[in-house]
């Protein structure tokens, strides 16, 4: 084996049997995924619901290809004593209730819930229209088509998930350069590598190569469990430009860690200034919430952070089927804070405590 | 004999404290040298020069012929400096750590295991370091040093936290390692373990050399009393005093010990007596020359 390979051996496995990193780069970034993405998963808006008060005609008799639409937002309720059912409705248990005595339908509402009670008319007003026309025997002169157009806003599971992945690969980006460069300095083993015939660069290059291996595993993952049909994340067409786009971030993450690395003295200094970084970057960077909903100046001061650029390219290629070359800026971005953070972490590096 | 480290009126300066004050020493192929000296003397910074890890304010060092600063690819495989106990990859096992290191210098993987069967650590190949005990770590910290066989191998207390089993037996694996024709060179704080390793040590102190020769050569030099000891009421006190040769004695009830520098006539006289229940004598040993040398006032 060649030197670089066994070093990059030897992290991997450092890496592999550390079950607290395990837990932070792999464990905790999906259960996140199946907390915040599980909430937002099943959240549809429920039905309304509708007591019927006695026979009512015109819902009774509703056409079978009408019947389905109404089914999806409406479910009635038969019941026969009048007054239970408006108590029902003033407590707010049913959106309505609906009598019909002859031609005259009458709906009772409660205004509490504007939004509802307005659908719940209007589907009722519908109702009565089409029975009123197929009462008066002509065919339709006007027919309203509706035809879907692509959704451009993002369902919470399209953003969080890139949002999430961008989090998960930062902190273990920056956390594992960061504390590793630490401890190799503090337990002397930096020095032992400086005593060995080995490139300084192969070293770094090991390291690198481990951390970019296990953002790939960590991607793959992550991805894999968002477009379980349970979470419902759908790929765009492009959603292979996310492992260039993962590379770059990675990189920019781990030149971070390696300048904090580089100038922490001790272990606990190292951890602090890292999660002083991560943390507000991973809720300016939009990781947990969607940037694009919040205040201007909110979103200008998120540009310096390197997780904005790599959220916002993830989402581009991820979800909303940009092509390629519409991640380039961000990809550019990326190696742009990892070059002058590598540049200013040489600088600072020390190889010896003292 | 070829001169494996020669280092002239070596200098550094940390702030104010300079560290090392004008070091020169040469250690031959083949020996077993020892750097003997309190903390903060500088000793560490001394080796550190020498090993290439830090660069000298001033002087000249040359290692096997090369000058270790800066770093020289093309020396590093001949010297193996072992380090602190802790300078392992984490959760590697005993066998992965050695091979690793290993291969740094292009040691295939049998003899790395090889080496672990020197160190005496094969029982232990697949335990991770974390879970070794010092003496295991200190003794795998020694075969990370050896495993790509150096001319020259560097160590710092090798012994320092072993017990005395422990200790023993690591001084066995390093006069072995120094009959196979290695150079050594040691630091330690014990004065028993440079006595019996070394062929020769330098004793420092306030970053300068002040003596440096064989152990028992040292010992020598320093013209010190040898201390005699029978059982107290052997003999009384008023008779003692009268033996020839005697410089001093005490009595404290257990023993009697009588300091000469004519131990020869001393025991003769005692042996006349039929005094020697119990005798015991100990010459002075380096520990006695280091106090004389470096001062015996405690140092915080």
């Amino acid at each position: 084996m060649s030197s670089f390979q066994s070093l990059a051996r030897a992290m991997f496995l450092g890496f592999r049997r550390d079950r607290g990193a395990l837990f932070f780069t792999i464990a905790l970034p999906l259960l996140f995924l199946l907390i915040i993405g599980g909430i937002f998963a099943r959240q549809s808006t429920p039905k309304s619901k509708v007591l019927e008060i006695g026979a009512v005609p015109v819902v009774d008799q509703i056409p079978a290809e009408m019947r389905a639409g109404i089914d999806k937002s409406l479910k009635f309720t038969k019941v026969s004593d009048r007054d239970a059912a408006l108590e029902k409705v003033r407590k707010g248990d049913y959106a309505a209730a609906i009598e019909q005595s002859g031609d005259r339908v009458v709906l009772h509402y409660s205004a509490a819930d504007q939004v509802k009670t307005g659908t719940v008319q209007g589907q009722l007003d519908g109702l009565v229209q089409a029975a009123n026309q197929a009462a008066s025997g002509r065919p339709p002169k006007y027919r309203l088509e509706g035809q879907q157009v692509e959704d451009r806003s993002l369902k919470p599971i399209q953003y969080i998930t890139p949002g999430l992945l961008g989090w998960a690969l930062a902190s273990a980006g920056m956390f594992g350069a960061s504390t590793t460069l630490v401890t190799w300095r503090t337990k002397g083993l930096l020095r032992r590598l400086r005593l060995s015939p080995v490139p300084i660069r192969s070293v770094f290059a090991a390291r690198v190569a481990v951390s970019l291996g296990v953002a790939l595993v960590q991607t793959v993952l992550f991805i894999g469990v968002a477009t379980m049909p349970f979470f419902g994340l759908k790929l765009a067409h492009y959603w292979w430009m996310a492992i260039p786009m993962v590379l770059c971030g990675v990189l920019a993450f781990l030149a971070i860690g390696m300048l904090i690395g580089a100038w922490a003295k001790t272990q606990e200094a190292a951890q602090g200034v890292t999660q002083i970084v991560v943390l507000p970057m991973a809720f300016l960077g939009g990781s947990f919430f969607n940037i694009d909903d919040a205040p201007r100046w909110l979103r200008v001061i998120s540009e310096v952070f390197p997780l904005r650029h790599l959220n916002s390219g993830m989402l581009k290629v991820l979800v909303r089927g940009e092509g390629p070359a519409s991640v380039l800026p961000q990809m550019g971005i990326l190696l742009g804070f990892a070059l002058v953070a590598t540049l200013i972490a040489v600088r600072v590096f020390r190889w010896e405590q003292i | 004999m070829p001169k494996t480290i020669v280092a002239n009126d070596l200098r550094k300066r940390y702030g104010d404290v300079q560290a090392v004050d004008g070091v020169t020493l040469s250690v031959e192929e083949g020996e077993f040298f020892g750097i003997l000296g309190p903390n903060g003397a500088g000793k560490t910074t001394t080796l550190e020069i020498i090993e290439g890890l830090r660069q000298a304010d001033g002087g000249e060092v040359t290692v096997l012929g090369r000058s270790p600063w800066p770093r020289d690819p093309a020396l590093l495989p001949k010297i193996g400096v072992q380090l602190q106990a802790s300078s392992f990859f984490e959760r590697l096992t005993a066998r992965e750590q050695l091979r690793t290191f290993g291969s740094l210098y292009g040691v295939p993987d049998r003899k790395a295991d090889a080496m672990l069967e020197t160190v005496g650590l094969t029982e232990k190949a697949d335990t991770p370091v974390e879970k070794l005990s010092g003496g295991q770590a200190q003794r795998l910290s020694i075969a990370c040093a050896l495993v790509h066989e150096p001319e020259l191998v560097f160590l710092d207390e090798p012994t320092a936290a072993l017990d005395p089993q422990a200790r023993r037996n690591l001084w066995d694996v390093l006069r072995a390692i120094n009959t196979e024709g290695r150079t050594i060179v040691l630091t330690t704080h014990y004065m028993d373990e440079a006595e019996t390793l070394c062929d020769r040590v330098a004793i420092i102190d306030r970053g300068r050399i002040l003596r440096s020769g064989p152990p028992a050569a040292l010992v020598r030099d320093l013209d010190a009393a040898t201390r005699i000891s029978v059982a107290s009421g052997v003999l009384s006190e008023t008779e003692a005093r009268a033996l020839p040769g005697v410089d001093d004695l005490t009595d404290d009830g257990v023993s009697l010990v009588i300091a000469t520098r004519d131990p020869s006539s001393v025991v003769a006289a005692l042996a006349g007596r039929g005094a020697l229940d119990g005798v015991q004598i100990k010459g002075a040993t380096l520990e006695d020359v280091f106090l004389e040398l470096t001062g015996r006032e405690y140092r915080a």
